[in-house]
Parts: structure tokens; C-alpha cells; sequence
């Protein structure tokens, strides 16, 4: 186990990593922001959110060095949340 | 000989240390889920009042909005950083990385506040007599933007104040074994704040 926890350990240097990749994905939203593309604007802003999401959770909360439990009662909010806001969107789009 | 103590202590503990670390995760969900209602919410206005979105979102102060999203993910790093500083037993490291995580958080509400005093200055508040003259989406806008930034900004200064507790913890009890699950989950509440600011800035400041 005490093996087990030493692999959990992550690097300064991956942390620092992380962290530039998050700065040039926020400039890339920034800068994309500029440009119209129309309905793929919000899409564009929400895939980039959704990666820099990722990456502070898997990296930073440690999610891919937890046990799979943590992964899989992370994947039951995400569903209950597309649940609710897809069952929102049922009654907005077509009232 | 500390170290092997410390070692000791923490196979000892270890389902402890899994349980602390999933209740924390259990008690995030029910900030996810809370802030995403809020979002819900957002989503459900916006698509009845695009036009009234785009339209208020370029009242936003964009730099501001970027420099805040800066000093959040720097902050996220540096007690990132200082986890695993304390992991390895640097504990005036770890304690270093803290207090600038600590000073960036107190910088972002600094920032907030300078924020919403212009806006406030410009009559735009929930229910000023500027706003109520103001189309329905505008209203609604800025009403969801004072809420939720609002209401993230109280989790900012919560995680201000817990991480500064942590910080008192190492420096009056520094060899305490349990420090470092208390930072560890300190630390996830700050990445939480963080990942919500990320999608508050670009669903409000970047939408014009």
C-alpha cells in the first residue's frame, strides 16, 4: 500500500505543466471569443471549459490516481447534472 | 525516526485517509450540484434571451474577468504544489506555497470587489432603477451574474479562511501526521472554486 502511495505522487514539474496548459487554454477562449462563430461559440467556450476541467480535476484533485470508485461517483453527478439540464431543455425548446 | 513514526501512523490510517478523501468528494458533489442548478438556470434564460445576453456580457470588464481566471489557476497550482511539497516533508515549502495561494485568493476578491463597486457606480445592481428600465434579459443577466459570482466569490473567502486555518495547523502542530489530509482536502475545496470559475468566466464575460 505504502508502494501504492508513492506512485501517487506527482512531480513539481508535471504540477507546472498543468497549470501552462490551463494559462494557454484560457487565452485560446479568450482569443476565440473574438471571433463570431455563431452557435458554436457557446460550444466552443463549453468543450474548452470542459478540457481545462479535466485537466484540473485529473491532475490537480489527483481523480487518475484515485481508486475507480472516485471516477465512477464522479461520472453519476455528471449524468445526473445532463439529466436535469436535458429535461430542462425538453421544456424550454418545445413549450 | 520522526518519519518512521509518521509512516507507521499513516498505514495505520490509511481507510481513513480514502474515507476523509471520499467524504470531501461526496460533499463537493452537493456544490457541483448546487452551482449546477444555477447553471441550469443560466442556460434556460439565455436560449429565451440571446440577444439581451450578448448585449449585457460586453458590459463586463473581459480583463478583469482574465486576470481573475489567472490568479484562480495559479493559485489551484500553488497548493497543488504545496500538497505535494508536504507530502515530501518540506514543510517551510509547503507552508510558502500556502500563503501565495492564500494572498492569490485574497487577490481575486480584491479584484471582485473593485468589479462589482464600478458596476454598482454605473446603477447597475438587482433592482436599480438603470436596471428596471432595462429589457427582461438584462435584468436577468446581471441578476444571475451578482448570484453567482456572488456566491462563488463566498467560496473563495470560505476557502480563504479554511486554508488559512490549515496553515496555523502546520505552523503550531508541524509534525501532526493529520495536517496533511486536512491540506489535501483544503486543496480540493480550492480546485472546486477553481473549476466553477471556469466555466462562470467564459459563460459570462466571453459570450458579447
Amino acid at each position: 500500500m505504502e508502494h501504492h502511495q508513492a506512485e501517487h505522487s506527482v512531480g513539481y514539474g508535471t504540477y507546472v505543466l498543468v497549470w501552462l496548459g490551463l494559462l494557454v487554454f484560457t487565452g485560446l477562449t479568450v482569443s476565440v471569443s473574438g471571433i463570431n462563430l455563431e452557435a458554436l461559440t457557446v460550444t466552443v467556450a463549453l468543450l474548452i471549459a470542459g478540457f481545462k476541467t479535466f485537466l484540473v480535476m485529473n491532475y490537480f484533485m489527483h481523480l487518475k490516481f484515485e481508486p475507480i470508485l472516485f471516477r465512477l461517483m464522479v461520472f453519476v453527478v455528471i449524468i445526473t447534472f445532463a439529466i436535469f439540464l436535458s429535461l430542462t431543455f425538453l421544456d424550454v425548446l418545445f413549450r | 525516526m520522526s518519519s518512521v513514526a509518521e509512516t507507521a501512523v499513516h498505514e495505520e490510517k490509511h481507510s481513513d485517509v480514502i474515507g476523509a478523501k471520499m467524504g470531501m468528494w461526496l460533499f463537493l458533489f452537493t456544490e457541483l450540484l448546487l452551482f449546477g442548478g444555477m447553471f441550469i438556470l443560466y442556460a434556460a434564460y439565455r436560449a429565451k434571451h440571446q440577444h439581451e445576453f450578448f448585449l449585457s456580457s460586453a458590459e463586463l470588464n473581459m480583463p478583469i474577468g482574465t486576470l481573475n481566471t489567472a490568479l484562480l489557476l495559479t493559485s489551484s497550482l500553488t497548493v497543488a504544489l504545496s500538497i505535494e511539497a508536504l507530502r515530501r516533508g518540506s514543510r517551510n515549502l509547503s507552508k510558502l506555497f500556502l500563503l501565495a495561494t492564500i494572498v492569490m485568493g485574497f487577490g481575486f476578491l480584491v479584484n471582485k470587489y473593485f468589479e462589482w463597486s464600478a458596476k454598482i457606480h454605473h446603477g447597475i445592481y438587482p433592482n436599480s432603477p438603470e436596471l428596471l428600465k432595462a429589457s427582461a434579459g438584462e435584468q436577468l443577466f446581471f441578476s444571475l451574474y451578482y448570484v453567482m459570482t456572488g456566491l462563488h466569490g463566498l467560496h473563495v473567502l470560505v476557502g480563504v479562511l479554511v486554508l488559512g486555518w490549515i496553515y496555523t495547523l502546520i505552523q503550531k502542530n508541524p509534525t501532526d501526521p493529520g495536517n496533511f489530509i486536512k491540506l489535501e482536502n483544503g486543496g480540493l475545496y480550492w480546485h472546486l472554486v477553481d473549476v466553477i470559475w471556469i466555466f462562470l468566466f467564459p459563460l459570462f464575460y466571453l459570450i458579447s
